[in-house]
């Protein structure tokens, strides 16, 4: 079938903000449609609230939006650019959702917009819990029992019908949020009650619990033809309990005989026709361990995140094929881009195996409970591939960057056998550590399995890693034994570690010996056909496959891995756009990266693509290959900065800011050298390894102080202290893992928190403009809301912010991207820390500047000028808009996270507001996060003293909007004082009605709660701001944010229509 | 033991030793299919050639018997990146080492299996040796591999003697199950296993008589058939076709068998003998490509063949797109056909050779790969239909 000559203009919905369960992954696959339509000739219209995306450039589409993903705003984009047709299966649950409300409602057939790929009838079908069972029923498709139910009183009912434990899963929502399984009826009570309020259409479905169950899922492709395809399945290491992103998964499955693995595949391609599926979808499977008994767990009509990890693992680009497939193509005229001469109708075999690991986000949030359920907590992941199962785990461990590299880097060698097994059934991120420990103390696989339900054969492979471990550390080191040991990929660091050797010591006895990585290459047909796809992984014990070179000069782009809180797609954004400029510059791009969700491991992005871990041994081992000419670390985040030295030692030139200056501005005293040369003040403070030092230096600096260890990204570790009890406290969790660097001691300064991005070629700066944040000083600055240009700041402040980024980017020697923060207090201001790379903040300033940051980052790298360039250096005229970035949580996925805001980054994702005034900036930043009020005007307000004459200001506006103020004891006194009335409601301990009650009862849209300095200091405010965000009523913890929130509202009211700006027209300055 | 692989064009690949203690000299192929090992060591097409395997993991769910294609594994060695130390699934027997040692197949483990199907891929399928003799000498052995040949195996694969396999009489309780998603452990140790679920849904073939020609059949062409309510009878490859015609069935298959099938002078004669009755005819692989022989059409030996699970098939009727089970080292040269006796009705995607056969003016129809799947996916398993529906338009129902 040719393409259908109808489809001219798309719009293609991306899927907003970064959260837990709806991640990079969209951006993955938005990216690769948009690609593969105008590659068709298509105009591409894109809407998208999350800047930081590459899908939101100008050159993936024609018209680029980056304004809130809601209908009013989609129905307003419709109406001025016309598309004839919709594609909203490649934004994730959100943009599918969007899609059908603009369906339903009539909006698309009145305007004459079609809907490609999947209908409407489709995805109700799949998505709509009751339709769904009937369609399988019909069909003969097992699913477990289960109701959908609108209300507890019939949740109750059935449950009891069929017996406990019951699963839920509410109807419409993100990575399975506000699921969980039940055990008793208080249980489902609870859980039940979330979900129903969670859920879009107010249903949840409860269902016969199949824990334990293998998971195993199928990625499909179909197109209208009827031509079905299964792109590659997949098996989870955790059973079914687990969600599947926060589980262990392996491609392919390893523990199906081909009479499971086809009555599956077959049951997928039978439920994808059934459903007149066109496009890419995923169908979940559980099988009985012990039958050829199954039921289908859920189908997603959609690109997901396991789609792109089948993606990754095969070479497959199924968001590519899914596009072609909408516009009216058949899998036998869509070409096999890997190979170039098979069609995207085969079925992809792998020759080698596949290992995803979740990256879950415990180390940002320690009060967070581990215990891992039905819903998502994971922020980002890791794959590896290997040639034995053993190997592509150990590789995905040491990916996560999360001081793991073994499975003896938890340490549980105290546990007694009874302890180990009552620990075993605990469901959390540490379980494979815990199997490993149970082996090791000789608990046989029968009991591990019986109760963790882990097929034996995971088992088994778990216990040749602890052999081998006995073996190295039992000794002697043969070179058979080192032989195996790198063949199930053991690190020289852990075979060093065990047999008490150094790590220099085990490298040359492998290099003396020939013991050294070879390159396979992921082609999709296991080497059946030639394939010019170059993209590879690491075995040991093999040959290296011709790994071709041009003769250009080569460049390495390392990445920078999962996407973690603190650590997030931002980066790969300037990865990608590192890449695409060397390669524009006539260089041979290498890009190594792990994370299978992201744009940079696409294999058409850099000439070659490594997907392997960013330790020093997995990089060293791709010089050996590449012998690069250089490599560049300033894009890939942290991750890419902590290889510098490593990257030195092998011979590679850093290209750009060299190494030593990086450390220069880590380092804190050479850093202070700079400042006393450059004349530039800071807040005082000192550097310490202890906790007595760090009283010490904050009793002469005075309290409040600030405590954060250097080298590392997101303020991980970052905290306010007001006594030395806290001191002590904070130190003992930064202690918690050996540093390698001091933890430094600020004196905290209270002021306006002010931020550039910059280009430096050595002699000029280039700074596109100033950020400046809604939150004072002592909130991350990932967290703050941050408005370009700085809209409240003395021309003074600007122009000394432009001379003080001059000056030390100028002393600091940088060539390429600089990020430095600043505080004014009034007219003064001070610097708070100087990053000489990329940062969170360039795709944004980028966009809404007009100034391609990373592109000029990169020539000048390669040794262009700014004034070559085209560029007045110094800081540019501001633009004609506003542009506020707003933070975006995950905080109700995450039992038992802390949700205040503090030094520490807690936020997933963000979303832009963009507009000519600042109130309309202001108030599409709100809604593109999702904050919709008003709902019901009923607030609550409970703040810290320090806080309560800002709090009367705010509670005054609120007043006037008409809001009823709820407030506590002194809050309510501080402002029915000052002439705000306020309804007094008690604390938690006492009588009824209190605060919780408020709540519970679903009539809040807000509550302000100022937390009192420090951790688990007021466990009242704690659960106030748990209860608010697990029912889903906005908290706000600043008053500097609530006051704009109000400012935005007030500006709600007066507003009619929003002006939409496309993103894609702002010129590129300069140029 | 230390073993070597070595190939006719002097490569050496050094592994370990798996399976029984013996050298072999054989035809060296690779399969791509990523589960169902057990399968492809018992085709029967497999006689004469040593399978290297190109998923790496392989063992992972032992041997289950009941998934076996034949009565014994066939290949004369079997090639892999990894055996599995423990196997882990319900129904599983034995391990895959004691399998290969019971049935005296020699293999060698601890391969790079890439770059051998790199190798194969690049010169074209070639003799090896498997050897655990340290002191080889290639000059004594590559003259030695160069001269193998496969030869007449067909006759080797076959069964002994005619014998019958009842058709199914009521559509087995054993289809995909519903609702009943009860995990009871208890059971479990008991013993208590599940059924295996059918695709099939109807018993459509109720009251046909099908008689099955046995060139190396794969257990799961009778049983596909079976389980659709014919009753089949299965002839030894060199039945004569007076024999099979003087039964009346109401269809003949022709199965799949091992080697190159211009080896099979006489059976090619009595299939043209078959060609010329009136009996629906469907053929599979070996099966096609004698039908092609026995009709003036040519064959050729291909360079590495097609033996894997993901082989995208065109049915030229409907222009739908089929992932196919295949395995065959022949094709039916389709710039020598005849349009008069037959025309392409399948075509491979990927390289265009030709996947099946439509007889001019007869009830003929034939298919290189393989629709009885095991292992593979059972998407084509509808043919068995069609051949169904042939069978009852000739209206020779014995119902």
């Amino acid at each position: 079938m040719p393409k259908n000559p109808n489809v001219k203009r798309v719009l293609v919905i991306g899927s907003g903000p970064i959260v837990i369960g709806q991640a990079a992954e969209f951006d993955y696959a938005g990216t690769q449609a948009c690609r593969s339509l105008k590659e068709e000739g298509m105009e591409v219209i894109l809407v998208n609230s999350n800047p930081a995306t590459i899908m939101t450039d100008g050159d993936i589409a024609d018209k680029v939006y980056i304004e809130p993903l809601t209908v009013k705003v989609l129905e307003q984009i419709i109406l001025k650019e016309k598309p004839d047709s919709l594609l909203p299966n490649m934004g994730g649950q959100a943009g599918l959702n969007l899609g059908m409300e603009l369906d339903e409602s009539g909006f698309l057939k009145e305007h004459g917009v079609t809907l490609l790929g999947t209908t409407a009838k489709t995805i109700r079908k799949a998505e709509d819990r009751l339709e769904f069972k009937e369609t399988m029923e019909k069909i003969g498709e097992p699913c477990a029992p289960s109701l959908v139910v609108e209300n507890i009183e019939d949740g109750v009912a059935f449950a009891s019908q069929i017996g406990y434990p019951v699963v839920l899963r509410p109807a419409y929502t993100l990575g399975g949020s506000g699921g969980g399984i039940a055990h008793d009826q208080v249980q489902l009570e609870e859980i039940l009650a979330n979900g129903l309020r969670l859920s879009r259409v107010g249903q949840v479905l409860v269902e016969r619990c199949i824990a334990g169950w293998k998971e195993i899922e199928y990625e499909v492709m179909r197109d209208g033809a009827g031509n079905c395809i299964t792109v590659c399945n997949m098996e989870n290491i955790d059973p079914v309990g687990v969600h599947t992103g926060d589980s262990i998964v392996v491609a392919p499955s390893q523990t199906l005989g081909d009479k499971e693995y086809q009555m599956l595949r077959s049951s997928a391609l039978n439920i994808i026709n059934e459903l007149g599926i066109t496009g890419g979808c995923n169908v979940q499977f559980a099988l009985h361990p012990t039958s050829f008994e199954y039921c289908v767990i859920e189908v997603n009509p959609r690109v997901s995140r396991s789609s792109a990890l089948a993606s990754k693992a095969t070479g497959y680009p199924i968001a590519k094929v899914a596009a072609k497939i909408a516009l009216g193509y058949t899998l036998d005229e869509i070409k096999n881009a890997i190979t170039g001469k098979t069609y995207a109708s085969f079925e992809p075999t792998l020759d080698y195996c596949v290992v995803k690991i979740p990256r879950l986000p415990f180390d940002k949030f320690i009060t967070a409970k581990r215990t891992l359920t039905t819903q998502m907590k994971a922020t980002g992941e890791v794959m590896s591939i290997g040639d034995n199962f053993e190997g592509a785990l150990m590789k995905a461990i040491r990916s996560l960057e999360q001081h793991v590299d073994c499975l003896r880097s938890y340490d549980f060698t105290d546990l007694s056998k009874e302890e180990l097994l009552e620990r075993l059934k605990i469901v959390d991120d540490q379980r494979i550590y815990m199997i490993a420990e149970a082996i090791r103390k000789g608990i046989d696989y029968e009991t591990i399995h019986d109760i963790t339900m882990v097929d034996i054969w995971f088992i088994d492979k778990i216990a040749i890693l602890t052999e081998m471990e006995a073996a190295l550390e039992k000794g002697p080191l043969t070179l058979e034994l080192l032989k195996e040991a790198k063949r199930i990929e053991f690190p020289d660091n852990v075979i060093a570690r065990l047999t008490g050797k150094s790590e220099e010591e085990i490298k040359k006895m492998r290099y003396d010996n020939g013991i050294v990585a070879a390159f396979k290459m992921v082609d999709t047909c296991a080497a059946e056909f030639a394939a010019t796809t170059p993209y590879y992984y690491s075995v040991f014990g093999s040959e290296t496959e011709v790994v071709e070179s041009h003769p250009k000069k080569k460049v390495l782009v390392l990445g920078s891995g999962p996407i973690r809180i603190g650590q997030g797609i931002e980066f790969d954004y300037c990865s990608v756009h590192a890449t695409w400029a060397f390669a524009r510059e006539g260089y041979e791009t290498i890009i190594i990266n792990n994370n299978p969700e992201t744009v940079s491991t696409d294999f058409d992005i850099a000439d070659k693509l490594y997907f392997e871990p960013l330790t020093p041994e997995d990089v060293e081992n791709i010089v050996n290959v590449e012998k690069p000419d250089g490599a560049v670390v300033q894009f890939g985040g942290q991750t890419a900065i902590k290889l510098t030295e490593s990257l030195m030692k092998m011979g590679v030139p850093i290209l750009g800011t060299r190494a030593k200056d990086v450390d220069a501005a880590e380092d804190r005293e050479l850093f202070d050298k700079i400042l006393e040369e450059t004349q530039i003040p800071r807040a005082a403070g000192g550097t310490v390894y202890t906790a007595e030092q760090a009283k010490e230096v904050a009793n002469r600096l005075g309290y409040p102080v600030l405590v954060r260890p250097s080298y590392v990204l997101g303020g991980q570790g970052m905290q306010i202290a007001i006594s030395d009890e806290e001191i002590e406290e904070f130190m003992a969790v930064i202690n918690r893992y050996e540093q390698d660097h001091p933890i430094l001691v600020d004196k905290y300064l209270q002021g306006k928190e002010l931020e550039v991005d910059a280009v430096c070629d050595g002699t000029d700066i280039l700074i596109p403009g100033i950020m400046e944040h809604i939150e004072r000083t002592g909130v991350h600055s990932g967290d703050s809301i941050s408005v370009y240009p700085a809209p409240t700041v003395s021309e003074k402040v600007k122009e000394t912010i432009a001379e003080y980024s001059r000056r030390l980017a100028k002393a600091l020697h940088v060539i390429g991207l600089i990020n430095i923060q600043f505080i004014a207090v009034e007219d003064e201001v001070y610097v708070i820390e100087v990053n000489p790379r990329s940062s969170r903040t360039v795709p944004y300033i980028s966009k809404v500047t007009g100034i391609p940051i990373v592109d000029l980052a990169t020539e000048v790298i390669i040794g262009k000028k700014i004034r070559d360039l085209g560029y007045e250096p110094g800081l540019q005229p501001a633009a004609d808009y506003f542009a506020i970035k707003m933070p975006v949580f995950s905080f109700e996925k995450i039992r038992g996270a802390e949700i205040s805001l503090g030094p520490e980054m807690k936020s997933t994702g963000e979303c832009l507001g963009i507009a000519r005034t600042f109130n309309e900036a202001l108030y599409k930043a709100f809604l593109g996060a999702g904050v919709n009020l008003p709902k019901h005007k009923q607030m609550i307000i409970t703040v810290k003293d320090a806080d309560k004459g800002e709090a009367i200001e705010v509670a005054r506006r609120f007043e006037k909007l008409g809001y009823i103020i709820y407030a506590t004891r002194s809050t309510a006194k501080a402002l029915n004082d000052a002439g705000v009335k306020a309804r007094k409601v008690n604390k938690i301990q006492q009588e009824s009605p209190t605060v919780m009650d408020l709540i519970l009862g679903h009539r809040i849209d807000l509550v302000i709660d100022t937390p009192t300095q420090g951790r688990d200091k007021n466990r009242d405010g704690f659960l106030i701001r748990r209860t608010a965000i697990e029912t889903g009523v906005n908290c706000i913890t600043a008053m500097d944010t609530a006051a704009a929130l109000v400012t935005s509202l007030e500006n709600a009211e007066s507003q009619e229509e929003m002006t939409l700006i496309d993103v894609a027209t702002i010129a590129k300055r300069g140029k | 033991m230390k073993t070597f692989l070595i190939l006719e064009d002097g490569t050496v690949f050094e592994g370990i030793h798996i399976g029984a203690k013996k050298d072999v000299i054989s035809e060296i192929v690779f399969n791509t299919s990523m589960a169902g090992y057990l399968e492809v060591l018992t085709d029967p097409s497999y006689a004469g050639q040593a399978v290297c395997m190109t998923y790496p993991l392989i063992g992972n769910y032992g041997i289950c018997k009941e998934d076996m294609e034949s009565k014994r594994p066939w290949p004369d060695g079997f090639i892999v990146r990894e055996l599995s130390r423990v196997p882990s699934n319900f129904r599983c027997d034995i391990t895959i080492q004691q399998f290969l040692e019971l049935n005296g197949v020699p293999g060698i483990a601890g391969i790079d299996t890439r770059a051998l199907t790199r190798i194969l891929r690049e010169k074209g399928t070639m003799n090896g040796m498997i050897t655990t003799n340290e002191n080889y000498n290639l000059d004594e052995i590559i003259p030695q591999l160069k001269m193998y040949t496969t030869g007449k195996v067909v006759e080797r694969v076959s069964c002994e003697e005619k014998y019958v396999l009842p058709g199914t009489q009521k559509i087995a309780e054993n289809g995909p199950f519903s609702g009943s998603s009860v995990f009871n452990k208890e059971d479990y140790k008991a013993g208590i296993r599940e059924k295996k679920p059918s695709l099939v849904r109807e018993l459509n073939g109720r009251g046909l008589r099908v008689a099955l020609l046995d060139l190396g059949a794969k257990d799961n062409i009778a049983r596909s058939l079976a389980a659709r309510g014919c009753e089949v009878t299965v002839y030894p490859a060199w039945t004569m076709a007076e024999e099979i015609l003087a039964d009346k069935p109401d269809g003949i298959m022709l199965s799949n068998g091992p080697g190159d099938p211009k080896e099979c002078t006489s059976i090619i004669e009595e299939i043209r003998k078959l060609y010329e009755s009136e009996v629906p005819i469907f053929a599979i692989c070996l099966g096609h490509q004698l039908m092609a022989l026995a009709t003036g059409a040519d064959t050729f030996k291909m360079k590495y063949g097609h033996r894997g699970g993901n082989h995208p098939v065109k049915d030229l009727q409907t222009g739908r797109v089929y992932i196919s089970s295949q395995n065959h080292g022949y094709v039916v040269d389709m710039d020598k056909l005849d349009p008069r006796v037959a025309v392409p009705a399948f075509v491979n995607v990927n390289d265009g050779t030709n996947e099946g056969l439509s007889y001019t003016g007869k009830n003929i129809f034939t298919v290189q790969f393989h629709p009885e799947a095991c292992p593979g996916p059972q998407d084509s398993s509808y043919l068995f239909d069609r051949f169904i529906n042939t069978m009852r338009e000739e209206g020779v129902c014995h119902a």
